[in-house]
């Protein structure tokens, strides 16, 4: 601490001498780490024999980065960071404002008017043909992983009942959009809130056995339920066809105006040039109506007293049922409601692909959902929003990242290291902000002011 | 909802017979019985591990009894079984409403929430079960105010309503009790039981405590069911004192004569070095006279 005087001028010999042991220390620690991992590979050649390949270049690397990174740290940034802390406890003012900046106060309605525009303003840069990436890969597919957090949301976010199991549902509503419409040709807005009801009357049905289950017993059940659920689409080939999948579902039509080349549909409707943009757009509104529905419905609910009740019973389940409330049917509205909106994404997804496969509903679909609820913040809407923006729009980021084939090689598939930067980024964020993005919880009625809750008094719920 | 044959006298809200509760080998209650009165603060005491809270948890619900019948009477003539209802059902129903040993609030919710949680059938009712709430038709907009008022009610009973937007879970110990109390009386109860409600709470907060439940008695003629260590509040405020030592009853009366009884002294209260003899003399004599 004796730096912090001269922090602003040179670091003195003492820390520079310092920082060139530990700078030695970290050296030979990540020497005698990496010496075997990174500095010999074994392979095998051209006959079938085990090689040993030497990388003693990059071995270096390694070593020196360590070094390197551990002399910075030493001399120039912890120095700086206590000078900083220093003068601001010295000042004995806190830094909290309580003037917000107008970004922060019109958030919400600044982001709608943005994704309103979005499409339109892609159009008129890329042209109707050369929105379609942008539209369908960012749009439409963030946009469907905000809805389906925002549904599972209700269940882990409001009521505390952890579901592994998500996805099923979200099988459901496709499958069941899939097959009404292919053998029936029911159209989409019939099945769409069909769809829905559906997954619901699914959510009551798993409700109904899981609901003594608590905390990890829950987990375990309904991860298995969207195992089951899979595993039927699989495996009943005389209705899903099995691991082929159902192909050529109809598309989505507006209010009967479809979307196709015929003399009715609607670009020759309204004159204009015959492009695939059309059907990408008006799903992209589509999908964003089903969001803000969801948004809707959520904090609409919040403030009912079935969405106090969930809250409660994410808090205390037993003090929830000394004061007379039904913590079955109360656990049960949850599932339903929160399977409900992952129906509807369902039935949306089965439109928008025109092709619904088992491989679509696998666990990791609903490890992703979770993790992109637990990542904004069990329970904040615009926190999840976020979260589903960096993991889900950060992975289709990194499939357009050509220019990362240059540095590592033509070999080098971004994408494959989704997963990698996906958990990484999970631990970064956790360690900086262990509630998520936005950990606080707007209350739901008040008598004098609205004052955010924090974090740490809020309960995660144990089932 | 479940009729019976009125044996008891209409002033009897609560009778407890033959109450028995087994763990296992453990008989934590052993044929229990006893009677609280409409209007009465009842105590229930007793030493550590006695059976109280059993007992309590028998009459709300959250245990089966092994053995034995309660029965509410509820004003309006309407009687319950207790131990055939499920726990949220003697809340909603019969109006029993309780609190906890260990305090059992919604932390992460405001103190007013707390207390609008508390009021959920009846808003749920006004709601038309979130339906017609959802779209905005019906009564709830209406009963949802009167629930704030009922909760601003509650709130300055319980000198809380400078914390009603703050956090339940950030409030000081002594306000915690109270809110739970106040979260209890919002669910409009007949009878209120709580688990030693002064647990933890230094004497001026005792004291206030003592108000609040005299004040509760004698403006909503709530009846009160209290398991108390701290004899200031037991004596002071229950019109009959129930003693319990190991799951079975060793005295029932009012305070004075619970004070006096040489049995309860001998488990309870404990006795000064030289009256040792003479309680022993005294028990005894009562245990061969019992025989």
């Amino acid at each position: 601490m004796a730096n912090i005087e001269n922090s602003a001028g040179k670091p003195d010999a003492g820390l520079v001498r310092k920082g060139l042991t530990e700078a030695l220390f970290a050296a030979v620690l990540s020497f005698g780490m990496f010496v075997l991992y990174v500095g010999l590979k074994t392979d095998q050649n051209i006959s079938n024999e085990l090689i040993i390949v030497q990388r003693w270049g990059l071995l270096a690397i390694f070593v020196a980065v360590a070094a390197i990174g551990r002399f910075a740290t030493v001399v120039f940034l912890r120095p700086h960071l206590d000078s900083r802390k220093l003068a601001k406890s010295r000042q004995g003012e806190l830094d909290i404002s309580t003037e917000k900046s107008f970004f922060h106060r019109h958030f919400l309605k600044i982001a709608l008017i943005a994704l309103l525009l979005y499409p339109m303003v892609v159009v008129a840069f890329k042209g109707p043909q050369g929105s379609l990436t942008y539209v369908d890969n960012f749009g439409i597919q963030i946009l469907i992983y905000v809805m389906l957090a925002w549904g599972l949301n209700i269940v882990v976010g409001l009521a505390g009942l952890l579901d592994l199991g998500y996805v099923a549902f979200y099988a459901v509503g496709a499958y069941s959009y899939a097959l009404l419409s292919s053998y029936f040709g029911l159209s989409f807005w019939v099945l769409l809130p069909l769809s829905g009801i559906f997954a619901a009357l699914w959510g009551v049905i798993l409700g109904f056995p899981v609901l003594r289950l608590r905390g990890d017993y829950l987990a375990i059940v309904t991860l298995a339920f969207g195992e089951i659920i899979r595993l039927v689409l699989i495996n009943w080939t005389e209705v899903t066809k099995g691991t082929f999948g159902i192909s050529s579902i109809p598309k989505a039509t507006l209010f009967g105006i479809p979307f196709d080349a015929t003399a009715g549909g609607f670009a020759k409707l309204f004159h204009l040039p015959i492009s695939s943009a059309y059907y990408k757009i008006f799903l992209f509104y589509l999908i964003l109506a089903l969001c803000m529905l969801t948004a809707y419905v959520t904090i609409r609910l919040r403030r009912m007293p079935i969405g106090r009740a969930w809250e409660a019973l994410r808090e205390d389940e037993i003090a929830c049922r000394s004061l007379g409330i039904n913590t079955v049917t109360t656990k049960l509205t949850a599932f339903a409601t929160g399977a409900m909106f992952a129906g509807f994404a369902g039935s949306f997804f089965a439109a928008r692909q025109g092709f619904v496969s088992p491989e679509s509903f696998v666990f990791l679909e609903s490890a992703v959902i979770l993790a992109i609820v637990v990542l904004g913040g069990m329970g904040s809407l615009t926190g999840i929003a976020i979260a589903a923006i960096v993991m889900v729009g950060g992975t289709e980021l990194l499939r357009s990242m050509d220019f990362l084939k240059l540095i590592f090689g033509p070999d080098f598939t971004p994408e494959l290291y989704r997963m990698l930067i996906f958990g990484l980024a999970m631990v970064v964020v956790m360690l900086f902000k262990p509630r998520g993005f936005v950990g606080s919880r707007e209350p739901t009625a008040f008598l004098r002011e609205r004052k955010a809750i924090s974090g740490s008094f809020i309960k995660e719920g144990h089932g | 909802m479940s009729p019976v044959t009125n044996t008891m006298s209409d002033d009897t809200l609560l009778k407890v017979e033959h109450l028995s509760m087994k763990f296992g080998g453990l008989m934590a209650i052993n044929d229990f019985s006893f009677e609280a009165k409409r209007g009465d603060i009842t105590a229930l005491i007793g030493p550590n591990g006695a059976g109280k809270t059993t007992v309590f948890n028998c009459i709300t619900g959250f245990y089966k009894p092994t053995m034995g019948m309660i029965t509410f009477n509820q004003k309006s003539g309407k009687q319950y079984l207790l131990e055939r209802l499920p726990d949220f059902r003697i809340t909603r129903e019969a109006k029993v409403a309780r609190t906890f040993q260990n305090i059992r609030l919604f932390s992460g919710l405001t103190v007013l929430e707390n207390l609008l949680v508390a009021q959920h059938n009846k808003l749920m009712k006004a709601s038309g079960y979130t339906i017609l709430g959802l779209i905005g038709v019906g009564p709830y907009k209406r009963e949802a105010a009167g629930a704030i008022e009922l909760a601003r009610f509650w709130l300055e009973k319980a000198d809380l309503i400078d914390r009603a937007d703050d956090p339940a879970g950030d409030l000081p110990y002594g306000a915690q009790r109270r809110l739970e109390i106040a979260r209890a009386m919002c669910t409009g109860p007949e009878l209120l039981c709580l688990d030693e409600p002064a647990a933890g709470l230094n004497p001026r907060e005792s004291a206030t405590l003592n108000a609040l439940l005299k004040s509760i008695r004698a403006e909503t003629g709530t009846s009160i069911l209290l398991i108390e260590h701290d004899m200031s509040v037991v004596m002071e405020i229950s019109d009959h004192v129930v003693v319990l030592e190991y799951g079975q009853k060793i005295s029932d009366g009012t305070p004075d004569h619970v004070k006096n009884d040489p049995r309860v002294i001998a488990a309870y209260l404990g006795v000064e070095d030289e009256e040792v003899e003479e309680v022993i003399a005294a028990v005894e004599q009562l245990e061969g006279g019992a025989n």
